[in-house]
C-alpha cells in the first residue's frame, strides 16, 4: 500500500530522477526530509539538487522565479500552506504575471501542505486555494487522491505555466491506495468520484472522502448521489459539472476553505449562468464556518464540513 | 550616460504633450551610478534594474528603440502595451523585467544565480537595483540574506538619493549609515561618490570583479539626490534646498563633462556635438514609434498562461 503522502515522495523521486532540470527548495526539506517527511531521503539521493532554505517564503518564490526564467524546474515546499502569505508578492505578482509581460514561461510548483488536522489551529489549518486561484496566470491543483496526488504532482512540474499544488495534510497518511497509476485524466479534467442520479454534489481535496461517506450514509435513504472531485480547481471544469448537474438537477458544492467567494461560488456562480435551467431546486453552498479555524477538536470538527454536515445539506436540497 | 539623459529628457517632453499613457520615471541625477552598473557587466550576465538604470540597461543592451516603444504602448515593444515604461526587459537575454514591489527582483537574481551555478556555469554575475526606500522591505533583507548564505555572486547597487518618494531618509532607517546594513548579512560593502562617474566606474569594477572572482555578494551604497520628482507627475517641491546646494546634489553628468574635457578626453565642441547626435537619433526614434501600431484588444489572445490547452473557460461577460 502506497499512501497520499508517500505518492507525493514518489513523484518528486521520479521527476528529480527523469529531470536534470527540477530542483526541491524548502524549509528543512533537505537531510531532515521536511516537516512531514516528504522529501525524507531526497537529498541524499539527490546530492545538491534538494536544498534547505532559510525561514523566507518571499525569497523561496522569488528564487525558484529566477531558476524558472534560466531554464530550471523549481519544485518548492511551502512548510505550511498558511506561510505561503509570506511568499504572496512573488507568486501573484511575479511568477502569476511573467509569460503575460514577457513571453518567457514560469515553470515552477509551489506545494502548499494545507487544509485542517485536528489540533492545529488557526495559523497550520487553511486552505488557500481560492487566494490564488482569483489570480490570473496561475495553475491550481487540489488533488484528492492517492492517484491524483503522483500523476498531477508530475504534470505540474512538466507544465511551462506556476503551479499552486495544495496537497492535504489530512490526507498524507489517511489515504492509501495499491499502486500508482499509469495514466490519468489531463490537467483541467474533473472526475466522476460517484455515479448518482438524485443531486451531484461538487467538491476536491479531503472533502471528496467526506462527500463519499455521506452519500454511503445516504443510500439508507434510497438516494444516489453523485460527486464531482474537481481535482484542479483552476481551470475549473465547468463542463463535467454541468453535465452532472443536467443528470440530477440539484447541485451542492462543498469546500472546506472560508465561505466568502471562493471555488464553490464560483461554481455555482457558473452553474447559475450556464445551467440555470437544468436545476431544480436553488444550488447550495457548504463550506467551513467565517472564522479562523480553531484550535480544539469538537469546534475544529464543527468549523468545517464533515460527512454529516454533508449529509444533512445534501438531504435539505434533495427536500427543496 | 549621455544618450539616456537626452532620452529621459524627450520622453519627459513626451510626457507633457500627453502622448505617454502612465508615468514616466526618470533617473535624472543617478546616471553615473547606474551607467556604471550596466557597463561592468558583460554578455551572459544577469542584471535586474530598477526605475532610475536607463543608463544601466542601455549600457547593458537596451535600446532607444526599445525604451520607446514600451514608454508609446507599441505592439513592436518587448512588452507589447501589456506592460510599460519602467517594467521592461528581455528575461531570455539576462535582462530581467522588475515588478514595482522594491526588493522583489533581489530574491529572483539569486535564483537565477543558483540556476547558473547547478548547470556548472561559472564567472556569471547578476546585479540588480534599488532606493534607500528598498532597503527598508522584507524582500531585501530575505533576499540579501539568501545571497549570502548561498554565496551568490550577487552585486545589489543602493542609489541612496534621500527621498523615497518624498520621505527622507531619517524616516527610513536609523541605523548610521546605509552600508551598516551589509555586514549584519556578512556581505562585502562598498560605498561611492554617486555624482562622480570615474569613481562609480571604478568601484563598481572592484565590486563586480570580487563577485565574479568568488567573493560572495557585494553591496554597493553610491550617494547622491535625485535631481527630478519621483515621476514626472512629482514637482519633488519637498527635496531640501540644503541638499540640492551640497556635493550630493550636483549633476552627475556636468561633472563627467568637466571632468573629460579637464583631462583633455574631450572638447566642449565634441561633447555638443555628440549631445546633437543623441538628441537627432532619439527624436526620429521618437517619430518613427509614434507612428507604430498599438496592441490590439480583438487580436489579444487575453490569456495569462503558457499552455493554450489549460485556459479556463470563463463566460464571455
Amino acid at each position: 500500500m502506497i499512501t497520499y503522502l508517500e505518492a507525493i515522495r514518489a513523484a518528486l523521486d521520479k521527476a528529480l530522477a527523469d529531470d536534470p532540470r527540477v530542483f526541491l527548495y524548502g524549509q528543512d526539506i533537505g537531510s531532515f526530509g521536511g516537516a512531514f517527511k516528504v522529501t525524507k531521503n531526497l537529498a541524499a539521493k539527490f546530492p545538491g539538487r534538494v536544498l534547505d532554505a532559510p525561514l523566507s517564503e518571499d525569497a523561496i518564490v522569488g528564487v525558484a522565479i529566477g531558476a524558472a526564467i534560466e531554464g530550471m524546474r523549481p519544485v518548492v515546499e511551502m512548510q505550511f500552506a498558511d506561510f505561503s502569505t509570506c511568499g504572496f508578492n512573488q507568486i501573484v505578482n511575479h511568477a502569476a504575471t511573467l509569460f503575460y509581460r514577457t513571453e518567457v514561461p514560469c515553470p515552477i510548483v509551489v506545494r502548499l501542505p494545507s487544509g485542517g488536522t485536528s489540533g492545529s489551529g488557526p495559523f497550520h489549518s487553511q486552505s488557500m486555494e481560492a487566494l490564488y486561484a482569483h489570480y490570473p496566470g496561475l495553475i491550481v491543483m487540489t488533488p484528492g487522491t492517492v492517484e491524483d496526488a503522483y500523476s498531477m504532482l508530475l504534470e505540474a512540474i512538466a507544465l511551462d505555466d506556476p503551479v499552486i499544488f495544495c496537497e492535504h495534510k489530512f490526507l498524507y497518511n489517511h489515504l492509501k491506495a495499491e499502486k500508482l497509476p499509469g495514466q490519468n485524466l489531463p490537467v483541467g479534467k474533473a472526475r466522476l468520484a460517484r455515479h448518482g442520479r438524485d443531486a451531484t454534489i461538487v467538491t476536491y481535496s479531503a472533502m471528496v472522502h467526506e462527500s463519499l461517506a455521506a452519500a454511503e450514509e445516504l443510500t439508507g435513504d434510497g438516494y444516489e448521489i453523485e460527486i464531482v472531485d474537481l481535482r484542479t480547481v483552476k481551470p475549473l471544469d465547468t463542463d463535467t459539472v454541468l453535465a452532472s448537474v443536467a443528470r440530477t438537477g440539484r447541485l451542492l458544492c462543498v469546500s472546506e476553505a472560508f465561505p466568502w467567494g471562493g471555488v464553490s461560488a464560483e461554481v455555482v456562480a457558473r452553474v447559475a449562468a450556464e445551467g440555470f435551467g437544468l436545476l431544480d431546486a436553488p444550488p447550495q453552498r457548504l463550506n467551513a464556518k467565517d472564522t479562523p479555524v480553531p484550535y480544539h477538536p469538537d469546534l475544529w470538527t464543527a468549523h468545517r464540513p464533515t460527512a454529516s454536515a454533508i449529509a444533512s445539506a445534501t438531504r435539505r436540497l434533495l427536500e427543496m | 550616460m549621455l544618450l539616456a539623459r537626452i532620452l529621459e529628457e524627450k520622453l519627459a517632453s513626451l510626457y507633457r504633450a500627453g502622448a505617454i499613457h502612465g508615468g514616466v520615471f526618470l533617473g535624472r541625477g543617478q546616471e553615473a551610478l547606474s551607467v556604471s552598473v550596466g557597463s561592468n557587466l558583460r554578455k551572459g550576465d544577469i542584471f535586474a534594474p530598477l526605475i532610475r538604470d536607463q543608463a544601466g540597461r542601455m549600457a547593458f543592451g537596451d535600446t532607444v528603440l526599445d525604451t520607446l516603444r514600451t514608454y508609446l504602448g507599441s505592439q513592436l515593444g518587448s512588452m507589447r502595451g501589456r506592460d510599460g515604461n519602467i517594467h521592461r526587459g528581455r528575461p531570455r537575454e539576462g535582462y530581467y523585467a522588475m515588478i514595482s514591489h522594491l526588493g522583489a527582483m533581489i530574491p529572483a537574481v539569486c535564483g537565477a544565480l543558483m540556476a547558473r551555478r547547478m548547470r556548472g556555469e561559472t564567472g556569471v554575475v547578476g546585479a540588480t537595483c534599488l532606493g534607500d526606500g528598498g532597503t527598508s522591505t522584507g524582500a531585501f533583507h530575505e533576499g540579501l540574506n539568501v545571497a549570502a548564505v548561498e554565496k551568490l555572486p550577487l552585486v545589489l547597487v543602493i542609489a541612496n538619493n534621500q527621498y523615497a518618494y518624498s520621505t527622507p531618509s531619517n524616516r527610513q532607517f536609523a541605523c548610521a549609515d546605509l552600508i551598516d546594513k551589509a555586514a549584519g548579512y556578512g556581505v562585502a560593502s562598498h560605498r561611492v561618490d554617486g555624482t562622480d562617474l570615474s569613481a562609480c566606474l571604478a568601484v563598481l569594477g572592484v565590486a563586480v570583479r570580487a563577485a565574479r572572482e568568488g567573493g560572495g555578494p557585494q553591496m554597493i551604497v553610491g550617494d547622491l539626490l535625485r535631481l527630478v520628482g519621483h515621476g514626472e507627475h512629482d514637482d519633488a517641491s519637498y527635496i531640501d534646498p540644503r541638499l540640492k546646494a551640497s556635493p550630493l546634489g550636483r549633476d552627475c553628468v556636468k561633472v563627467a563633462e568637466s571632468f573629460s574635457i579637464e583631462k583633455g578626453w574631450a572638447t566642449a565642441e565634441e561633447i555638443a556635438a555628440w549631445r546633437a547626435e543623441a538628441k537627432k537619433e532619439v527624436d526620429a526614434t521618437a517619430a518613427k514609434v509614434r507612428r507604430e501600431v498599438s496592441p490590439d484588444p480583438g487580436d489579444e489572445e487575453w490569456s495569462a498562461i503558457s499552455d493554450t490547452r489549460l485556459a479556463d473557460n470563463f463566460l464571455e461577460a
